[in-house]
């Protein structure tokens, strides 16, 4: 049977586009689909961080009473996952997209299934599951209940109904959708190897786009990059985010922790960073985001106190 | 009579919580109920990951109605009095009746309390079900989640059907309103549904791709896959668990088979089955094989929530999947075996193994030379050099790729890159089953040199961690050490026989090595001999526990938890045994009875000598001489005849007296003043060499030297009667024990039975002539204590 988009209308533009055939078309499909249903579609931060989810678009909007959607890609570095382009899976950069729905709205599963087919799953073909995983990041003092989303076996979703930020219950709750872009357009091209996908629909591949990137950031990652410089550049931006939160900018402190998760990163790759010293570091990691976090939450609370009668921060 | 259906549905429900949701539904539907008076009958209740469903049959429609009388004052009583009463029960004072009671005219109020509707009742209920649901982990959401007090559930709430003999029962919770209108599949069926009541409920669901009754959909997997399997050849492996967790993630299961490359099958069949498992939720199967056995088939079969219109394409998004997840363990694997496990071994020194204890690679070198120490000592009669070599890598495959990423394969890969590098067949064995047994029905392993190495593993965590403090206390035991013990008391009793202590002070010994540079190792050499010289006495470890006090309070924490993980080590012992022998129906007052005596840490002896006094007492002698020894003990106490195995109540190490304390106090301090120069001295300055003994012996010999002592008077028969049949059974008894004929032992005591009993009916202890007195009650006391030969029966129940 065939289902119907229910809250999504596609303008004519959606007719030219090939999300089966095109890396890119599947993204601009994303973004006609989202912005048709409400969401402010963003770029991405142009810092280098882990995870969509440390967008300040999903981490610091979160926070707060404000109704906020939002949709984007968000470039990905993880160090440690690089093989040099050898693996058909593994990529130290890579794509997530993002919609972040505050309040969760009551239809949002169907909204995302509805996202689903319109870049080509269909589920009475596939078989998508909802299988619980819960999600924690001890670095943004943040958690969350959903499941990943799975497609014939394969997790192609994190959702999750965020509860806490920044040590903060949401209030009200978020929903966050990460989709992974990659592995859900190699499902939907049917290609094995990464580096396979059609980028454009017009014939050049992903490879051709990022093969080179892959070998020399791994490179870089893992044997070139100067380790005392890194060492530096984490006590900088650790020394400048204390800075930036005594000086009631947390929106820049909070970039400078991102800036200092990356480095500690890099600093693993770089295997100089002990057993006994990673968890340090991740505790001083923790220490600025959840400060930055907290500061920007207390000083935007006045504000959103006056806005919303009735609601507090805590 | 009225059937009630109550559905609650939810966006997908964790799969391994639902068996718990499916209870806390009925216990509080239960609750809900009783409280309103409504009977309840049988309840059926089903899940889905969707939805909870609760049928109630034959639930009344009305509660019956109530009619309260109570009793008031008197007619004529003060305003006052009856006014109060009317407060009380709510009534007027016009309402009142007026009866006779006992010729007096009295006032009664009577309050008719009309049935309520039952459908009234559910509604006030259901609201109060879900509000106090409990989940293991809960959420809010949506616009109500503005404000941090709104609902809390496992996921969104979405819906709620009630109806009462076809009746929607109206209820409002947090804003979603109870009707008849549910959904079906999630993709196979469009739109609401609507249901008018408990009997068309499942077959409407049906009709809409749901199959409700989660039993029927553990069926429909058990059943499917192993059809699924026969068609293609093979044979399912069985996994109770998969089909509970596949019931769990779908609405509709599809059981469908599928292959995987079969050069994956280099890669070992666990491995194969543990990514397919826990990352896919995959069953396998297995195939006939040449040599008639079954081995592992290049087939996976993967559950599906939707009748695919294309089963194919399902099957092989799933393939492509597991193919990921093979390649990356096949990676590992090949990996893995470039490196010999003696250089794997090499990494374990950046492991810490817990910060007292030091690293892994420490541990394993105490492990492999416990091992050895243990088949030299003809412990385990295994080839040391064998059990040496085992210990020595059997902690390797920690730092392989693939343990790094199945943990549960710790053991088991060393024991196959052990195979794949060509060593002896003993040591990949013991490489691989040294963890063995791990829970309550692990097999416990036999083959020698695994014996020794497992043991040797086990024992060094238990008393590393004991002699740093580190105990298990109440439900807190994050080491494993109750689990490590339980481990050491099956591998013993499947035919070893060794000295508990003597085993102990070895591993000791390798935790706490000699230095010579260091300042503290003279402080380590005097602790290890008196880990040597303790005995499993009361006396003992009290003095050990005492030491270890004493030693707190002089700022020496490092050496007080010696000596205080020394002294709660038996006790440690005796507890596990209690627990592990309850199942085969041993008692743990007699488990007590003979541990209380002191001195038995041989398990193997332990155990024989509670089988055989669990066979006597309950016999009919057994219990008669119970009795008697209970009213000797009696008699005994109240006269101050205290014995000597009951002054330190067993296995309590924290008892102990007052003047004990101060003499180990003065002791201490005469070493730790001395300590530089001590060294050759320690024999006599022990304060465990001095402890114990002389005292059970010396009231032993007391009580000895009374009952031989020449009577001065002429006894009565049944007194003399005693005494004779105590200097036959008192020595056999003793020398019955001595040579492990446990038996023998219970007969010598048996043998007291008539005895003892003809002496409490014909004799009067308490006789006006002192010596008299004394005499019987120093026979009293030679009784209780031919009896404490064989076990402390103060502390048998009934």
């Amino acid at each position: 049977m065939e289902s119907e988009v229910k809250t999504a209308t596609h303008e004519s533009s959606a007719g030219t586009r090939d999300p089966s055939r095109s890396f890119q078309d599947m993204i601009l499909t994303l973004h006609d689909f989202w912005s048709a249903n409400g969401c402010v579609i963003l770029q991405p931060y142009d810092m280098r961080m882990g995870a969509g989810t440390f967008h300040t678009a999903t981490t610091l909007r979160a926070l707060g009473p404000e109704s906020w959607n939002a949709a984007f890609v968000q470039p990905c570095r993880r160090p440690t996952d690089g093989r040099y382009g050898e693996n058909p899976n593994r990529l130290q950069h890579y794509y997530q997209y993002q919609v972040i729905l505050k309040p969760s709205p009551a239809d949002i599963q169907e909204l995302y299934l509805d996202s689903l087919k319109a870049i080509g799953v269909d589920p009475l073909k596939h078989d998508i599951r909802f299988v619980e995983d819960d999600w924690e990041s001890p670095t943004l003092g943040a958690w969350g209940l959903g499941w990943e989303v799975w497609c014939d076996g394969m997790e192609v979703t994190q959702f999750t109904y965020f509860q806490q930020m920044g040590g903060f219950d949401c209030k009200p709750v978020a929903g966050e959708l990460t989709y992974g872009l990659e592995r859900l357009a190699m499902y939907i091209q049917g290609v094995d190897n990464v580096y396979d996908l059609d980028f454009n629909g017009r014939g050049v591949s992903y490879g051709e786009v990022f093969l080179e990137n892959e070998k020399q950031m791994s490179k870089w990652n893992f044997e070139v990059a100067d380790t005392d410089a890194l060492f530096d550049l984490f006590a900088k931006a650790e020394a400048e985010c204390r800075n930036a939160l005594n000086n009631n900018v947390p929106i820049a402190a909070y970039e400078q922790a991102i800036e200092a998760s990356h480095i500690f990163n890099l600093l693993q790759a770089r295997g100089v960073i002990s057993v006994q010293e990673r968890a340090s570091y991740m505790g001083r990691v923790r220490d600025l985001a959840r400060s930055s976090c907290e500061t920007y939450a207390q000083q935007m609370a006045p504000e959103w106190e006056a806005k919303f009668p009735g609601w507090s921060l805590v | 009579m009225a059937d009630f259906l109550l559905e609650l549905r939810s966006e997908e429900i964790p799969a391994r919580m639902q068996a718990g949701a499916r209870g806390e539904m009925e216990k509080l539907f239960r609750r809900e109920m009783d409280a309103a008076g409504v009977s309840v009958g049988d309840l059926t209740v089903w899940s889905t990951p969707r939805r909870l469903a609760l049928i109630a049959r034959d639930l009344p429609t009305e509660t019956e109605a109530v009619r309260d009388e109570a009793k008031g004052p008197p007619v004529g009583a003060p305003d006052q009095a009856v006014d109060g009463f009317c407060r009380k029960n709510g009534v007027s004072r016009e309402t009142l009746e007026v009866r006779e009671v006992k010729g007096r005219e009295t006032y009664f109020a009577v309050v008719e309390k009309p049935g309520q509707a039952v459908s009234d009742l559910l509604a006030a209920a259901i609201p109060a079900i879900i509000r106090d649901f409990s989940w293991p982990k809960s959420m809010r959401w949506g616009e109500a989640s503005l404000s941090s007090e709104s609902l809390r559930w496992v996921r969104p709430l979405s819906g709620i059907v009630a109806l009462l003999d076809g009746e929607v029962v109206p209820c409002i919770m947090d804003g979603l309103a109870s009707g008849r209108e549910t959904m079906g599949h999630r993709f196979h069926s469009d739109g609401a549904i609507t249901i008018d009541g408990a009997d068309d409920y499942a077959d409407k669901l049906r009709a809409a791709s749901v199959i409700v009754d989660h039993e029927e959909r553990q069926n429909a997997i058990r059943e499917g896959a192993k059809a699924a399997a026969e068609a293609a050849g093979l044979t399912l492996v069985e996994d109770e668990g998969l089909v509970v967790e596949n019931a769990g993630l779908t609405e509709w299961p599809v059981p469908l088979l599928g292959r995987f490359d079969e050069d994956y099958l280099d890669v070992p069949p666990e491995v194969i089955q543990l990514t397919a498992r826990v990352n896919q939720k995959y069953f396998v199967c297995e195939e006939a094989a040449n040599d008639g056995d079954n081995r592992l088939a290049n087939a996976f079969l993967c559950t599906a929530n939707i009748a695919a219109a294309d089963p194919a394409v399902v099957v092989d998004g799933n393939r492509k999947v597991l193919a990921a997840r093979l390649s990356d363990a096949r990676f590992f694997w090949e990996l893995d075996q470039k490196t010999p496990l003696a250089e794997h071994a090499k990494k374990l020194e950046r492991i810490t193994f817990h910060e007292k204890l030091g690293t892994v690679a420490d541990k394993v070198e105490r492990v492999a030379k416990l091992a050895r120490w243990l088949c030299q000592e003809g412990i385990v009669d295994g080839d040391p050099d064998l059990a040496e070599q085992a210990a020595r890598l059997c902690k390797a495959d920690l730092v392989t790729e693939m343990v790094g990423e199945f943990p549960e394969l710790q053991g088991l890969m060393g024991g196959y890159y052990a195979e794949k590098e060509g060593l002896p067949q003993e040591v990949s064995d013991a490489i691989r089953d040294h963890y063995k047994p791990v829970g309550q029905g692990d097999e416990v392993p036999t083959a020698l040199v695994t014996v020794a190495v497992s043991l040797a593993d086990k024992l060094d965590t238990l008393v590393g961690f004991f002699i740093s403090g580190e105990f298990p206390t109440g439900s807190k035991d994050p080491f494993a050490l109750r689990r490590a013990v339980l481990a050491i008391i099956r591998i013993n009793s499947l035919g070893l026989r060794f000295r508990m202590q003597k085993v102990i002070a070895e591993a000791i010994e390798l935790h706490l090595p000699a230095s010579e540079y260091d300042v503290e190792s003279e402080f380590r050499a005097i602790f290890v001999e008196d880990a040597r010289k303790f005995q499993w006495t009361n006396e003992d470890r009290v003095k050990a526990q005492e030491i270890a006090e004493n030693l707190t309070g002089q700022m020496s924490a490092t050496r007080a938890n010696w000596y205080g993980g020394l002294a709660a080590l038996p006790a440690f012992f005796a507890d596990r045994l209690k627990v592990q022998q309850r199942e085969a129906g041993v008692r743990h007052d007699l488990i007590d009875a003979v541990f209380a005596l002191g001195g038995e840490d041989d398990l193997v002896r332990l155990l024989a000598r509670v089988k055989a006094l669990q066979a006597f007492v309950e016999t009919e002698n057994g219990t008669n001489l119970l009795a008697g020894y209970k009213r000797a003990a009696n008699i005994l106490k109240k006269e101050g005849w205290e014995s000597s195995t009951s002054r330190h109540p067993g296995l309590d190490p924290g008892s102990r007296s007052a003047s004990d304390d101060e003499e180990a106090g003065s002791r201490l301090r005469g070493r730790d003043d001395e300590s530089a120069e001590t060294l050759d001295g320690l024999g006599e300055e022990d304060p465990l060499a001095l402890a114990g003994k002389p005292e059970f012996d010396a009231a032993f010999s007391d009580t000895q030297k009374a009952s031989t002592k020449p009577l001065s008077y002429t006894p009565e028969s049944a007194e003399k009667a005693l005494i004779e049949a105590l200097d036959a059974a008192a020595p056999k008894a003793a020398s019955s024990v001595e040579s492990e004929d446990f038996e023998a032992a219970m007969a010598a005591l048996a043998s007291l039975r008539a005895p003892i009993d003809a002496f409490f009916e014909e004799v009067t202890v308490n006789d006006p002539d002192e010596d008299k007195r004394e005499n019987r009650l120093a026979l009293l006391a030679r009784f209780r204590d031919a009896v404490h030969r064989v076990a402390d029966f103060s502390r048998i129940e009934g």
